[in-house]
């Protein structure tokens, strides 16, 4: 049984050309697809013998009943055999369903991972503008929409373009003048089909919008309820839901009556033709001009030749929520991504990345660190005022600077630029090595640091770091895979983690839900500083690691972040002045220039007299 | 329909109602209840259903008659019937089967509005802390997804198994009287493939969706570790092997799924393969009774044929199981948030409603969400006096909103009391006290309509002079005036087709037209930048003056015209007194003034 749709608030128009493009697209995506082609089409062609078999063997057992009546076992090897062709046909579907449903995962996977990937390369500022959560979705229970359309329609694809054909070309072999009904009644199909689609879709079209929206108004005034119960107007409204939906009823209804005549036309041509192609085989039997064996197989066979075609119909209907899936996940491949480093080149250094033991500091002072931000520039699309305007800023080894300045300023942003993340649209930021600077971007012809190898030499504490749906010392261990237990341990002890850790069912063992689910804001933040511990690294950037907490959380994570802080090289962005004191020096940026604040000392909270 | 892949796709994110899911009641029981108010419709469109289906059978068993009673070579007039017959069930098939649509359809949206409706009404008193794991619009987006797969319930499951039942019977009533053993051979089959093989479905069904689930959100965290925590990854260099994690899930996921179709389509197959083992039976058997004479030889081909068509809506059942199940795990989802308790009780016999200028006083305040946790809010003491303007400040978390959901009873207390007029407020209407204290509140909607009918919301038929007037005063007038349709202007879904800065100017505007003893603001500059966030509050502050206003803020701009500010930190009062004095004392006032502007000490005195 076939259902059609009912319109759907969420949905679009796809078709013509569009549609081709995406159907072949798809196609593209599906690792092996000739291999795929040639079972479905060799499933489909099997089916097509076993149709015609099935259609002779039991045509052949119904004429000796009809006309001999013999014993049942005078007819049990036809019967064995009508049995065997039908239990093939079961295996068939089964087969075919199997191959579809492989095919189906293999082009979800690969989309997924593509998606992913790519949705990595756009990188973390990418990200942000868009509605993560949309995109997760979609990569996840999202995709599993196209399963309609490669377990129903594209076997039904195949379907359609033999089977008939094979009836048919068999028709013409064994009765003409069926066959000929068939040829002129099966082309209706289609024909009609486009032809009653396009009237109905003129007449539809305009009503669809009218449908989503009063689709959409429960969800509305759900979405609006707390607002409706502080003006005392909920129980009102109620009304207001019946009416929507009573309208929506009547509206989509008014739409249904159009939209399912096609169905009604592909119906009605496909059984009137078996009922014009049964009363004349009837009559010619009458007449003596046909024997009763080839009737049989053209009443069999008729119906068979439509079928496919009018299931094709419904089969397309129930996937096209897969193909706009598919398109918003095409619509994340084809954005370009820009490159952070166009020519990565490698980092020379005097040591082997950071140092992975906890505690030694000697290196890090010594490291000789430089980083220079010269006039740089950013401006994120689609925003007026640009981020960053010519910013400049030098840090040098063992300095602590902090950052400091309303939201909105540009903090984020040039924390992002020194930290590879964020592209400067121009000026140059230069990084030091014991040989001397390089750019980590810039238009001089210097040699370009890769910026994964230059992240090597920091660590990050964000303002709100993403916690891992992993162990706790998963999460730890992010700053460096190859800490021991010990070592992680020991990192969480310094970033004042140890206390909750221990408290937590397995301790560091425990699974973190999904975005660090379960912790409080501070422990999540101590968290993110034991990764700092752990990772030890010469350079430190810390987004704001205090903002949002309350009172009690903020002063342990100040007296854990102090402890990071010393004797590296630290830029700091300071949202409270607990941050700022023992800064060697305060930079303050507004509307995305740099302002130099008060000198080193002044950071202290006011004094007040 | 959409509906199916879009409720299927709302199970692992409901996972936070998934404790309160009330497993003992029955969805499904209660699902049928709300749909039975349309009896008469499905009633309707399962009768189309079954004639549909009974034409098609007609068709099929006329026309085999017609040609196995031709090949006897009888006169014309003994077909004529037949071929009458022949065509009025061509032509009956695609009729009633467009009948059958149209009513089905009817029938399931007529269902789908009762649920709505019924839904809503649930909603009014659990909203807006009983459904909080609704709190985001993708969550809310499922459940009303979930309500709408009663469309599916109906449409899928409940007409395809009327028509199958009512089908099935009639087949076999006319091979029994046709010939007793060959209607026995089909009522076993029937049973078999539509009692039987739905049950193993449903059951490799439930198995398969047991299995998928936890490999479902391993992926999807893996999705939203790469996704959400990019960044992270890639300062920490750990970009590929989160991939990497990703893929290994999906592919763990994508050989799940391949296990479970090779059971479910396997499913599919049975009820085919009992299809044919059927008819071959009813063959032989009818071959049999018409060799002893017991049959005329031109029932053999209608018997074999009526069995092969009557079987279709049999086994269409198997992918109904599927519907039957997704609907009944959307259904259970609703009805779990439909079954929690509302978070504040109504009196009995409420007290006539508070006078306009009432005293609310809040003594020793608390407030606990979950049992075991620390208090939301914790010994809270606030005296609400007419013509008295009081901010509350702090960190997300700090319990300011949480004060506010208390004194608009959306929420208990836990301890202490709220005296309002010097009686408790529990013994009002929560309606009552709504009246007094409400305004802009926390994700203030603004509705999918024009902007008349948003600001009746708070003033029901006020008229186009005060709506204008009102408008003026939060200097949107000018805007509203440059709109080809003024008044009628339809702002987008959730008022997307406005700035940020309209749109919590005509929420603030709401807010005054309703004109409440006591004017709530949460966060009524949430979302904006700086400088239109400042321009707002200097509104607001502008037409707040004289009257009583209970701002809920983080920002601390224009504090210094409020009688008490009052700073939040863990659920506690940290401090409180007017601006002028707390910026003079060290503590979380003073740092968070500090953060508002650090390098200008000297603003700090005043």
């Amino acid at each position: 049984m076939d259902v059609v749709d009912v319109p759907a608030s969420d949905r679009h128009e796809i078709g013509g050309v569009l549609l081709n493009a995406l159907a072949r697209r798809l196609l593209a995506s599906l690792p092996s697809a000739p291999i795929v082609c040639a079972a479905l089409a060799a499933l489909a062609a099997t089916s097509a013998v076993l149709i015609i078999s099935q259609a002779e063997v039991l045509a052949e057992i119904l004429a000796t009943g009809v006309r001999d009546q013999p014993a049942v076992g005078a007819l049990s090897g036809p019967l064995v055999m009508l049995g065997g062709i039908l239990a093939a046909r079961a295996a068939l579907s089964w087969a075919g369903q199997i191959v579809a449903q492989r095919a189906a995962a293999a082009v979800k996977s690969r989309l997924r991972r593509e998606a992913l990937a790519h949705a990595q390369q756009l990188g973390p500022g990418w990200l942000s503008g868009q509605h993560s959560g949309g995109i997760t979705t979609t990569l996840g229970r999202g995709l599993d929409a196209l399963d309609p359309y490669f377990t129903g329609y594209v076997p039904q694809l195949f379907n359609a373009a033999v089977v008939p054909l094979a009836v048919v070309t068999y028709l013409l072999t064994t009765d003409l003048a069926s066959a000929l009904i068939i040829c002129l009644t099966l082309p209706l199909i289609p024909v009609f089909g486009v032809l009653v689609g396009l009237q109905t879709r003129r007449a539809t079209s305009r009503q669809w919008q009218a449908l989503e929206r009063l689709g959409g108004r429960f969800l509305d005034l759900v979405a609006g309820l707390p607002t409706l119960r502080a003006f005392g107007r909920a129980r009102a409204q109620a009304r207001a839901v019946r009416d929507a939906a009573d309208e929506h009823r009547r509206a989509t209804m008014r739409t249904l009556r159009v939209a399912f005549l096609s169905a009604l036309v592909l119906e009605l041509v496909a059984t009137l033709s078996v009922a014009l192609v049964a009363v004349p085989v009837g009559l010619r039997l009458l007449g003596g001009e046909l024997d009763l064996r080839t009737a049989l197989v053209v009443l069999l066979l008729a119906p068979e030749a439509y079928f496919p075609l009018r299931s094709l119909g419904a089969q397309f209907h129930a996937s096209t929520e897969g193909l706009e899936v598919a398109q918003r996940v095409f619509g994340v491949l084809d954005q370009a991504p820009t490159p952070l480093a166009a020519r990565p080149a490698p980092l020379i250094m005097n040591t082997n990345g950071p140092d992975r033991s906890i505690g030694v500091h000697d290196q890090r002072s010594g490291a000789g660190w430089v980083i220079e931000l010269d006039e740089v520039s950013v401006h994120y699309p689609g925003r007026e005022t640009p981020a960053l305007d010519r910013a400049s800023l030098t840090l040098a080894p063992g300095e602590r600077v902090a950052l400091v300045g309303p939201s909105g300023a540009g903090k984020s942003t040039l924390l992002g630029v020194v930290l590879g993340l964020v592209r400067p649209d121009s000026g140059r930021v230069l990084v030091s090595t014991p040989d001397g600077p390089a750019e980590l971007y810039g238009p001089a012809e210097l040699p370009t640091v890769d910026p994964e190898q230059w992240r090597e030499q920091l660590a990050w504490v964000p303002q709100r770091p993403h916690l891992f749906a992993r162990t706790v010392a998963d999460n730890i261990r992010l700053g460096c895979p190859s800490a021991s237990d010990a070592d992680v341990e020991r990192a969480a002890a310094l970033a004042h983690a140890d206390g909750f850790i221990d408290e937590l069912p397995r301790r560091y063992e425990t699974q973190l839900g999904e975005r660090g689910v379960g912790l409080s804001a501070g422990q999540r933040q101590r968290i993110a500083l034991a990764r700092a511990f752990v990772r030890d690294a010469p350079l430190l950037v810390l987004d704001e690691p205090t903002a949002g907490l309350d009172a009690g959380s903020e002063s342990v994570v100040v007296a854990a972040a102090e402890r990071l802080m010393a004797g590296r090289t630290v830029l700091v962005v300071a949202h409270r002045p607990a941050m700022v004191t023992g800064a060697d020096r305060v930079l303050r940026l507004e509307h995305g220039y740099m302002i130099d604040g008060p000198g080193p000392g002044s950071a202290q909270p006011a004094v007040m007299h | 329909m959409s509906a199916p892949t879009r409720s299927a796709a709302a199970a692992p994110a409901t996972a936070a109602m998934a404790g309160r899911t009330d497993a003992g009641r029955n969805p499904v029981r209660r699902l049928l209840g709300m749909v039975r108010a349309h009896v008469g419709r499905l009633m309707l469109a399962a009768s189309a259903s079954v004639i549909a289906e009974l034409a098609a059978i007609g068709l099929m068993g006329t026309a085999a008659w017609l040609i196995a009673r031709a090949s006897e070579q009888p006169p014309l007039a003994a077909l004529s019937l037949a071929i009458v017959a022949v065509r009025g069930f061509a032509l009956a098939r695609g009729l009633f089967r467009y009948g059958e649509r149209l009513a089905s359809h009817d029938a399931a949206l007529r269902a789908l509005a009762t649920m709505r409706a019924r839904v809503y009404e649930a909603l009014v008193p659990l909203a807006p802390s009983g459904v909080s794991a609704y709190r985001s619009s993708d969550l809310l987006s499922r459940m009303v997804a979930d309500v709408e797969a009663v469309q599916d319930f109906v449409v899928r499951v409940l007409i395809p198994a009327l028509t199958a039942a009512v089908v099935g019977t009639v087949a076999v009533v006319f091979g029994v009287v046709v010939l007793p053993g060959a209607g026995a051979v089909l009522a076993l089959g029937m049973l078999v493939a539509g009692i039987v093989v739905p049950a193993l479905a449903a059951a490799a069904n439930r198995r398969a969706a047991r299995q998928l689930a936890p490999a479902r959100a391993e992926l999807a965290a893996r999705n939203v570790d790469v996704l959400h925590g990019s960044a992270d990854l890639a300062v920490f260099g750990a970009s590929a092997e989160a991939l990497a994690a990703a893929d290994d899930a999906g592919r763990e996921l994508a050989r799940i799924e391949r296990r479970a179709t090779a059971a479910t389509a396997g499913a599919g197959a049975l009820a085919m393969l009992v299809q044919g083992g059927t008819a071959v039976g009813v063959t032989a058997v009818a071959l049999g009774a018409a060799a002893s004479g017991q049959l005329a030889p031109v029932m053999v081909p209608v018997l074999a044929l009526v069995t092969l068509v009557s079987f279709e809506p049999i086994v269409s059942l198997v992918p109904a199981v599927r519907h039957f199940e997704e609907s009944r795990a959307a259904a259970a989802r609703v009805l779990s948030v439909l079954d929690a308790p509302p978070p504040v009780a109504e009196p009995r016999a409420p007290l006539p409603a508070p006078a306009r200028d009432a005293t609310i006083d809040v003594r020793g305040l608390s407030v606990r969400y979950t049992a075991g946790r620390a208090p939301a809010l914790d010994g809270v003491d606030v005296r609400l006096t007419p013509g008295n303007r009081i901010a509350v400040v702090g960190v997300s978390g700090s319990g300011k909103s949480t004060l506010l959901a208390a004194l608009m009873r959306f929420v208990e207390p836990d301890a202490g009391s709220i005296l309002v007029d010097g009686h408790p407020a529990g013994e009002y209407s929560s309606d009552d006290v709504r009246a007094l204290v409400t305004g802009v509140t926390q994700d203030a909607h603004l509705f999918h309509t024009s902007i008349r009918e948003n600001l009746w919301l708070a003033d029901p038929g006020a008229t186009d002079e005060r709506l204008r007037d009102t408008l003026a005063s939060v200097r949107l007038l000018e805007w509203v005036d440059g709109l080809p349709r003024g008044l009628d202007t339809v702002v987008g879904e959730s008022g997307a087709q406005l700035s940020g800065g309209q749109r919590q100017r005509l929420v603030l505007a709401r807010a005054l037209l309703a004109d409440p003893a006591v004017l709530v603001l949460d966060e009524p500059t949430e979302g904006l930048d700086e400088t239109t966030a400042d321009d707002v509050l200097a509104d607001v502050l502008t037409q707040t003056r004289g009257r009583s206003v209970l701002l809920i803020t983080h920002r601390l701009a224009g504090l210094a015209e409020f009688d008490e500010v009052i700073v939040l930190d863990a659920g506690r009062i940290a401090q409180r007194g007017r601006h002028d004095s707390l910026v003079r004392v060290p503590g979380p006032y003073r740092d968070l003034w500090w953060a508002r502007s650090p390098d200008h000490p000297a603003d700090h005195e005043h």
